[in-house]
């Protein structure tokens, strides 16, 4: 399917969902509470078909008060791409896991959470990834400030 | 007088329920953080009951630097500096990638010229990387002269890149808008030296380690990965067709000069350590071809496109691209803001970070030895796991 199409096919599967605009693939913005769902219907439709899950990461707007997870799907039996995106208030970063759709996911969520603090509902090992569980904060979040930081060069 | 007769129960308690001395109990074991097998430092932590291994969770994080984070401090021709302290046997597609998706988000076109030397760059690293490889798991099996013999083929395409890039490993070589600096003049007859002299090489892999019995036999039907559970497990590269998931970005979606070679996309059936293994020694055969195809017909042209130090802004918006790395998919996210030459965001999806969890599914089972073998065949770098 062209990009077109994708973005169509998947706001009609899902009628919250909408065009994310300013992406260079076709991409689709939802709710967080609609992502379980939306997730499970992209992999198991057979005209979308999205088996791979290649990428998952979150930004921080922090200006906006929100962060926007970014979900990169990659369907194995139709070869299309679809990035699927999703915000949360900055003050409770609360999303449902999608480990339970792309296994992969349970592996890529703690990295998120580790380094931005997205909480995962339902994740069955939340756990610090690359950092001790010790640590205090979230350092990929544009307010984050730590003893060892540098400042930037003036 | 009565001789109290200890047992060997006395020694070693059995669990609580065990029935006989001979019953077993689950026990912890740290495999890292440094370990041979590890190639760099990567902490496994082992479940196992005697030498079965029950259950493995990895714990990264030895080597994290925090490149995302940096990047959002630095612009984009000084984040190729960083991207190949990532996968550093993959430094020219790590560079490739970040200046592939820079160019097309802010619609810098390269000449034929730069776009074939960039190709030839990356399939000789691509053999250069699968060459240490396989000499590498040849001695974490056991087998040590495959090591010296894979050292040896490697510091010769080392020295090809020395004369060109001026280093060995780190090499910051493509950059946004084109390359650092020109071939030399004899840069062509001394790749097809390297050429000639590595395809009668390849046959003595075969025969030294490929027929062996003994790793034959630590290899085919070992860690069986089939492919809807590759797929479901993120892998890719050579990890997801050897499960024979035919996932190649050069054939599926050809950068580069790509389409202009022949070559094969290689694919194994099993899924087994052997199957990875196999790929990859076919793999370097594909590479060499597409070389062969190329490096005759380097177009003339400049090696850059832009000025050397040109600024680069790119539009405000979310970017992904990704290349076929020697281990797999890498993929970066670029966020721009469109107010400076610098990334709001950036992150790297990275082929050993997504790789490494497939051994939490295929080690349980399998003696200690086989994870081994499993590790091996995954082939990770451990710098582009932690980032």
């Amino acid at each position: 399917m062209d990009g077109e199409a994708l973005n169509q096919a998947v706001i009609a599967l899902e009628p919250a969902a909408a065009k994310r605009e300013k992406a260079d693939r076709p991409a689709v913005q939802v709710p967080p509470e609609k992502l379980a769902a939306l997730a499970l219907a992209l992999r198991d439709e057979p005209a979308l078909a999205f088996d791979l899950l290649l990428d998952h990461t979150a930004i921080d707007w922090i200006a906006e008060e929100r962060f926007e997870l970014v979900y990169v799907l990659y369907s194995t039996v139709h070869g299309h791409y679809l990035m699927v995106t999703t915000s949360v208030p900055r003050g409770a970063p609360v999303v449902p896991t999608v480990s339970a759709v792309w296994p992969i996911a349970h592996w890529q969520e703690r990295e998120v959470f580790d380094l931005m603090g997205i909480q995962y509902d339902d994740h069955p090992d939340l756990r610090r990834l690359f950092l001790e569980d010790e640590w205090q904060g979230h350092p990929l979040r544009k307010d984050y400030k730590d003893d060892h930081m540098l400042g930037l060069p003036k | 007088m009565t001789v109290r007769v200890r047992t060997l129960d006395d020694i070693c308690k059995p669990p609580v329920g065990a029935e006989s001395s001979l019953d077993t109990q689950e026990y912890l074991v740290n495999m890292g953080p440094q370990h041979p097998i590890a190639h760099g430092s990567l902490r496994l932590i082992l479940r196992l009951d005697g030498e079965t291994v029950k259950e493995v969770t990895p714990a990264p994080g030895y080597v994290h630097r925090g490149i995302e984070k940096m990047c959002e401090s630095l612009n984009y021709r000084q984040i190729i500096h960083l991207t190949d302290r990532m996968d550093y046997l993959s430094a020219l597609m790590n560079n490739w990638l970040v200046s592939k998706t820079v160019e097309k988000a802010a619609g810098i076109a390269v000449n034929p010229r730069i776009e074939t030397i960039r190709t030839l760059m990356a399939e000789l690293q691509r053999l250069q990387s699968h060459v240490l490889w396989w000499g590498v798991l040849g001695m974490d099996l056991g087998a040590f002269t495959p090591f010296l013999y894979g050292f040896r083929e490697r510091e010769i395409i080392g020295a090809l890149f020395e004369e060109t890039i001026g280093a060995r490993l780190t090499m910051n070589y493509i950059q946004p808008g084109g390359l650092m600096y020109d071939i030399h003049a004899d840069f062509a007859r001394k790749v097809k030296e390297v050429l000639a002299y590595l395809k009668p090489i390849l046959v003595e892999y075969d025969t030294l380690l490929s027929g062996n019995v003994i790793l034959q036999e630590r290899l085919r039907n070992i860690g069986i990965l089939d492919p809807k559970k590759a797929v479901a497990l993120g892998c890719t590269g050579p990890v997801l067709r050897g499960s024979g998931v035919p996932y190649d970005l050069r054939k599926l979606e050809p950068y580069g000069v790509y389409d202009q070679a022949e070559f094969d996309v290689v694919v194994g059936t099993r899924g087994d350590c052997w199957d990875r293994y196999y790929v990859r020694i076919e793999e370097m055969r594909q590479s060499i071809r597409i070389i062969e195809q190329l490096v005759d017909n380097i177009p003339e042209g400049p090696y850059m496109v832009t000025k050397f130090a040109a600024k680069i802004k790119l539009p405000e918006g979310i970017y992904y691209g990704h290349i076929e790395t020697a281990r797999g998919v890498l993929g970066v996210t670029i966020v721009s803001d469109g107010k400076s030459d610098i990334p709001y965001r950036m992150h790297f999806r990275s082929p050993n970070f997504n790789n490494l969890w497939a051994v939490t599914a295929l080690a349980p089972g399998w003696r200690i030895a086989d994870l081994i073998a499993i590790q091996s065949s995954l082939d990770l770098v451990i710098p582009d796991i932690d980032r």
